[in-house]
């Protein structure tokens, strides 16, 4: 990682001639998090407070782009949480017909809200929220290929990352802590081995479609019961070798967003489908209003049923998404995830608002309801939250 | 050959001059003048500023750039990129508009990465916060209206048509829009418009105009005042480039994501 990063900024430094100046942007970020109840778990502190910053230097020639995104953020509790990270560092070269990226970048697929399945070429910094929205930065060479068919990617993926683990003194983590040191590998190559992927995108009028397959090092780990060095429990992430075909599909018409990922996997125990799918409805003006509010309704289904990785092996999630389209860019997303085999549910919390040009605050928080042990989220059970940040974008 | 002429000739001089064009008629002529004058720009790139203000007067700036792509045969292509206020930096938004279907858009969202379809229907919501709509600032084609010529009268001392145009879309959050055309050039100078109930909304003023390329006019002032809200949105246009060589390939998924 750190020989990339060095060659990447070395390259950007010869060359001369540019179209536009290179500019910094980015945010700096303050945050402290209410946890309602005391922490369950042996070692952890109660409460948490972060600060973080991510800033951005982008500098663009007539046909081509250089991009570098460092992350680091500093936590009061948890010592897994401070971490440095390069989110993106890379060359892109955009002659017409065709897109051609090298280095660390984020690249995001999928349609739903709920989860995303299909999502697959970056690892989730967990330690950031239990959502894992927060992605980790990928090596990779990626070439887009555009046609009239539609859009063709091809990515050669060289290096694996290890999702991030909250640490012992955190909270929203595992009742036996993850330990990371010890992760293992189905690949011999570990971390080195040569992922591969590949993505067909076609937009057909109301329609938008893409279809995926990576094969490679899974980014989702399953658990080994293990101990550490002192002899306590721990978990020990292992990550296989899965082959994991992907399709999204995206249907709009008028005030509906119809939306389906769907997912098949081999080499992680037995092959599985998953998928998630559902709507997303507007009322454009709410009430006479300035506002506009979505409905977002979504099925989540695993085909391993209790067996599942994930807590979302048959479950239905409900959301409002309220914009008020006030100078400030008032938005409030409120969701709850039902678990339909169980009573288990989890609710969800994400706002912000502008406070001038520069200034923001954000609120994000979730309450974890009537988890029981065959549950997921059942370790979270007293780790409800409510966290506030503020934020200097710059 | 040459008697043919002259009788083909003559029968355009008669349906022009013996038969009273309705208003409808009237207006859409208009209409379709007014279109075929803009017709092959190709393409332009501008930058704009917009200033919020609330009834307070309190403001607020948005900067934005925006390229449009005229399509031959259909409704323009265009993508707009925020640059101000920074926590929106580098969202950006890709619009394929048509002339009769509903329109093609996307927005990209820089945090995530993520490109989200967005529903026609939001096209009387808001633009960023302001008292513009997605409908006022997308192009304005021809065929999303009916007309009908109300009557001739002067607007800052310049002859003008009146024409009443209504939204053919019943997701349009109007029910009807009254346009001053410049009768010399065939350029808007002010629109009024009549929300769901028929109750005077909005109005806008186009000023500043400008000629580009010996052809076509752009406004560089466009004053939006809401009056029910009693807010109101300007939008200062500059470096207007016209002709600067964009084609299909400037306006996809690709190069929405690595807009900024």
């Amino acid at each position: 990682m750190k020989k990339w990063a060095i060659l990447f900024l070395l390259i950007a430094l010869q060359i001369p001639a540019s179209v536009k100046a290179g500019e910094w942007s980015g945010y700096f970020s303050a945050e402290g998090r209410l946890f309602f109840n005391d922490a369950l778990h042996p070692g952890q502190r109660e409460q948490q407070a972060a600060f973080s910053a991510q800033p951005e230097y982008h500098h663009a020639w007539e046909e081509s782009s250089f991009t570098f995104v460092p992350f680091y953020r500093l936590d009061s509790a948890d010592a897994k949480r401070t971490h440095t990270d390069v989110r993106e560092l890379y060359f892109l070269w955009y002659p017409g017909a065709f897109d051609l990226g090298i280095g660390i970048r984020k690249i995001f697929w999928g349609v739903t809200e709920s989860q995303h399945l299909v999502d697959i070429i970056n690892q989730t910094d967990l330690v950031e929220l239990p959502d894992g929205e927060e992605k980790l930065g990928q090596p990779m060479i990626n070439f887009s290929m555009l046609r009239d068919w539609g859009i063709i990617d091809f990515f050669i993926l060289p290096y694996f990352r290890e999702r991030t683990f909250p640490g012992r003194k955190g909270r929203l983590r595992s009742a036996i802590p993850i330990d990371t040191d010890q992760a293992r590998f189905e690949s011999s190559a570990k971390k080195h081995h040569l992922d591969l992927a590949v993505r067909y995108a076609k937009t057909l009028d109301y329609v938008d479609l893409a279809l995926s397959y990576f094969r490679g090092t899974g980014r989702e780990p399953t658990f080994l019961p293990g101990t550490d060095a002192s002899g306590n429990p721990v978990l020990i992430p292992f990550y296989s070798q899965i082959g994991q075909t992907g399709v999204e599909l995206q249907w709009v018409t008028e005030e509906w967003l119809w939306k389906l990922e769907a997912i098949h996997r081999t080499g992680q125990g037995e092959s599985f489908e998953a998928w998630t799918g559902g709507f997303e409805y507007t009322f454009t003006g709410l009430l006479e209003t300035q506002m506009d509010l979505g409905a977002i309704a979504e099925w989540l289904y695993d085909t391993r049923g209790d067996k599942a990785t994930t807590p979302f092996e048959n479950d239905f999630m409900f959301g409002l998404r309220l914009a008020v389209n006030d100078m400030a860019s008032t938005e409030l997303l409120i969701g709850v995830i039902q678990d339909l085999d169980h009573a288990s549910k989890m609710l969800s919390i994400e706002g912000g608002r502008r406070l001038t040009d520069h200034w923001k605050i954000e609120i994000e928080g979730n309450l974890f309801i009537q988890q029981n042990t065959r549950t997921l989220f059942y370790d979270l059970r007293d780790d409800d939250f409510l966290q506030l940040s503020l934020l200097y974008y710059f | 050959m040459k008697p043919l002429i002259f009788v083909s000739l003559s029968l355009v001089f008669i349906s022009l001059t013996s038969f009273a064009q309705t208003p409808e008629e009237k207006g859409l002529e208009i209409a379709q003048e007014v279109s075929r004058r803009d017709d092959g720009f190709h393409d332009f790139t501008a930058e704009l500023t917009m200033v919020l203000k609330n009834k307070q007067g309190e403001e607020s700036t948005r900067i934005i750039r925006n390229s449009t792509l005229e399509v031959p045969g259909d409704g323009d292509k265009s993508l707009i990129i925020f640059d101000n206020p920074k926590d929106v930096k580098g969202t950006a938004f890709l619009s394929f508009t048509h002339k009769v279907k509903n329109d093609d858009q996307w927005l990209f969202l820089p945090a995530l990465k993520r490109v989200k379809r967005i529903s026609s229907s939001n096209k009387s919501g808001s633009f960023m916060g302001s008292e513009f709509a997605y409908e006022d600032i997308t192009s304005q084609e021809v065929e999303k209206f009916t007309y009908r010529w109300l009557r001739d009268e002067k607007i800052g001392g310049k002859p003008a048509f009146v024409i009443e145009r209504d939204p053919v879309d019943p997701n349009s959050g109007y029910t009807r829009q009254e346009v001053w055309y410049d009768q010399k050039e065939y350029i808007p100078l002010k629109i009024v418009f009549y929300d769901r109930k028929n109750a005077l909304l909005k109005t806008l003023t186009y000023l500043e105009y400008k000629q580009y390329l010996g052809q076509y006019w752009r406004a560089d002032r466009m004053e939006m005042i809401n009056h029910q809200t009693e807010k109101s949105s300007v939008l200062n246009w500059k470096n207007y480039q016209f002709k600067t060589g964009l084609s299909d390939q400037d306006f996809n998924k690709n190069s929405l994501k690595r807009a900024r």
